[in-house]
């Protein structure tokens, strides 16, 4: 934890630079119960998160880095990353356009029922992945109210990598509205007026004035919604028709070889979607300082 | 004077138009914005919770009902509320801890922790039951062990609620946590002085002052518990009346293409989650009055 000390102190910009720390470790706080408790949160986070994760580690080092580079590039693996990879961050993007869309209508404009419109952004948070997926299937087959409206252009929707693509959409456009909502709501309309005095048309407006406030909300909004939707299954293998090659995902890979009890390749596949999602925990962790610095948000 | 005249009008807006409607658009523009985001929000959001309670109810009620009283259905409601019940509970405990020791205290490493607590937030559910599947499965690093003890963790409870468990981590700490350390320790600290032991100032300072948000934190805890799919869907096994729970119990159902049965188990996850958002927005209303 000590050595950790100085990454985190950067980190965070609530912690208290060092001296602060030496400052309150002379002065001890009077309330009772600091060993016990982070004693106790650190056992439970080392038995439930932190053991079964590096055991996951330690599993993928009984191979040899050519054993490990074979599996994970294997023509099948690289289309299941490709198509993980691929289609998350085009959903990602798509939310982000239609994401601020929303936010706008939401924030900007009073129609009958804004507020449960307002309300209904959270069904993929709280809808759970196998009844959204089921839904999803039924309503883009080509019987289906959507897919019938596709299906005379010729356009297939579920099992392809469409459907993947629109559950990925379903699941993803909470984390972009949610993260953009706060900072437009929050937007003060002196910099807009003054901006409009000075000769700017609205669409300037947008683009020199709101959109760099509101950017690190949206990188950040885009960064949680590609990250969810890289790792999402239980939505996405109703609608996907998981062809190898074509539309299985890396999840359902890593499925698929535990289930043939390939434990060597399934946990060298997920060693390396960890690894991604490592890596985009910090950007993210990033980002959301930026916003908040950016703005003066808290 | 006659300068100072001119840039005063320059900055008031002409009369009539409000501050309001300098930052709006022209009604064609605004329009076009509201109703592609409406038809975007129908089409992805509406439409999925519609097909649910449609083809859950396309046989009438009668069919929906013996769908739901079906033994099978019986025993996968069950286990799902046993296994939110065990899970919820203990989250909620480590939640409350997890939250005191960080925001009422200054250590070191404080950021990393809080860090390290969201983490299962970014793991894919199908490797929150791998890694059990790793350590408990008949291959695992303790499969050996565990089999000679004739003790079973994967394919059974235990190895549900773990995966569980590890998915919904950091829901309750992370609702409380934030408020806790907003809320500072200034309380806290004249109930100790006033006499108030450890245990009676966090059941009658602490705990009534983050009420909500705990049961907010519970509230989404509860949701994501009863309806995980992919990690469960790793360490259940699927073996019928015994180890699924709803949403496997909806996959084995609609893989059968009993697509009624399947919808009509969804349908009782999807109105759960109606719930669960109604309550949300009242416990939104409670914080902010609060």
């Amino acid at each position: 934890m000590t050595a950790s000390s100085d990454v985190a102190g950067t980190a965070d910009p609530h912690f208290p630079p060092v001296g602060a720390w030496r400052k309150t470790k002379r002065q001890p706080s009077a309330i009772p119960g600091f060993g016990l408790t982070l004693g106790l949160t650190l056992s439970w986070l080392a038995l439930i998160v932190l053991i079964p994760v590096a055991g996951l580690f330690l599993k993928s080092t009984e191979l040899s880095f050519d054993q490990f580079w074979s599996i994970v590039t294997s023509r099948r693996s690289l289309h299941a990353f490709q198509v993980s990879f691929g289609l998350s961050l085009l959903a990602a993007a798509i939310n982000l356009v239609f994401g601020v869309l929303i936010v706008w209508t939401l924030v900007r404009y009073e129609f009958p029922g804004r507020r449960v419109f307002d309300a209904i952004i959270d069904i993929p948070f709280a809808l759970p992945t196998a009844v959204a997926g089921i839904a999803l299937t039924t309503l883009f087959a080509e019987n289906g109210w959507l897919g019938g409206l596709l299906a005379p252009f010729g356009v297939k929707v579920s099992f392809t990598p469409l459907g993947i693509l629109m559950a990925l959409i379903f699941i993803g456009l909470p984390f972009v509205v949610r993260t953009v909502q706060p900072v437009l709501l929050d937007l003060e309309s002196e910099l807009e007026e003054a901006a409009m005095t000075l000769g700017a048309n609205r669409w300037q407006v947008f683009t020199k004035v709101i959109v760099p406030i509101i950017g690190p909300a949206l990188l950040t909004g885009f960064a949680l919604a590609f990250a969810r939707a890289v790792g999402e299954y239980g939505s996405v293998i109703f609608i996907a028709g998981n062809l190898p090659n074509v539309s299985e995902i890396a999840p359902l890979l890593i499925v698929i070889r535990l289930e043939e009890f390939k434990y060597a390749d399934a946990t060298a596949l997920a060693v390396v979607m960890l690894l991604v999602s490592f890596t985009l925990l910090l950007a993210i962790n990033r980002l959301q300082q930026w916003s908040e610095t950016r703005t003066g948000r808290d | 004077m006659s300068v100072l005249a001119g840039v005063i009008a320059v900055l008031e807006p002409p009369a009539g138009v409000s501050a309001r409607h300098v930052r709006s658009e022209p009604a064609i523009v605004r329009w076009t914005i509201i109703g592609v985001s409406l038809a975007f929000l129908t089409m992805f959001l509406v439409m999925p919770l519609a097909v649910v309670f449609m083809q859950a109810f396309a046989r009438g009620i009668g069919p929906y009902l013996g769908a739901l009283t079906h033994p099978d259905a019986l025993a996968a409601i069950w286990l799902t509320l046993l296994v939110a019940a065990i899970s919820v509970s203990l989250n909620l405990a480590f939640g409350l801890i997890a939250a005191w020791a960080i925001a009422k205290f200054e250590f070191p490493g404080k950021g990393f922790l809080i860090t390290l607590i969201d983490l299962p937030f970014s793991i894919s559910p199908v490797i929150s039951g791998l890694v059990f599947v790793l350590l408990f499965g008949a291959q695992g690093f303790f499969g050996a062990y565990l089999q000679e003890h004739d003790i079973k963790i994967i394919f059974a409870l235990p190895g549900i609620v773990l995966a569980t468990l590890l998915v919904t981590f950091p829901f309750v700490a992370r609702e409380l946590i934030p408020l806790m350390k907003e809320q500072g320790t200034q309380d806290e600290e004249a109930a100790i002085s006033l006499g108030a032991s450890g245990l009676q100032t966090f059941f009658r300072v602490t705990l009534p002052n983050v009420k909500w948000a705990l049961l907010y934190g519970v509230l989404l805890c509860n949701a994501r518990a009863m309806g995980e799919f992919g990690a469960v869907s790793v360490v259940s096994g699927h073996i019928r009346g015994e180890t699924n729970t709803m949403p496997l119990h909806i996959e084995i159902l609609y893989n059968e293409y009993q697509f009624m049965a399947s919808f009509a188990v969804a349908s009782v996850l999807a109105l759960l989650a109606l719930l669960t958002l109604i309550a949300k927005a009242i416990l939104e209303c409670a914080m902010e009055h609060a």
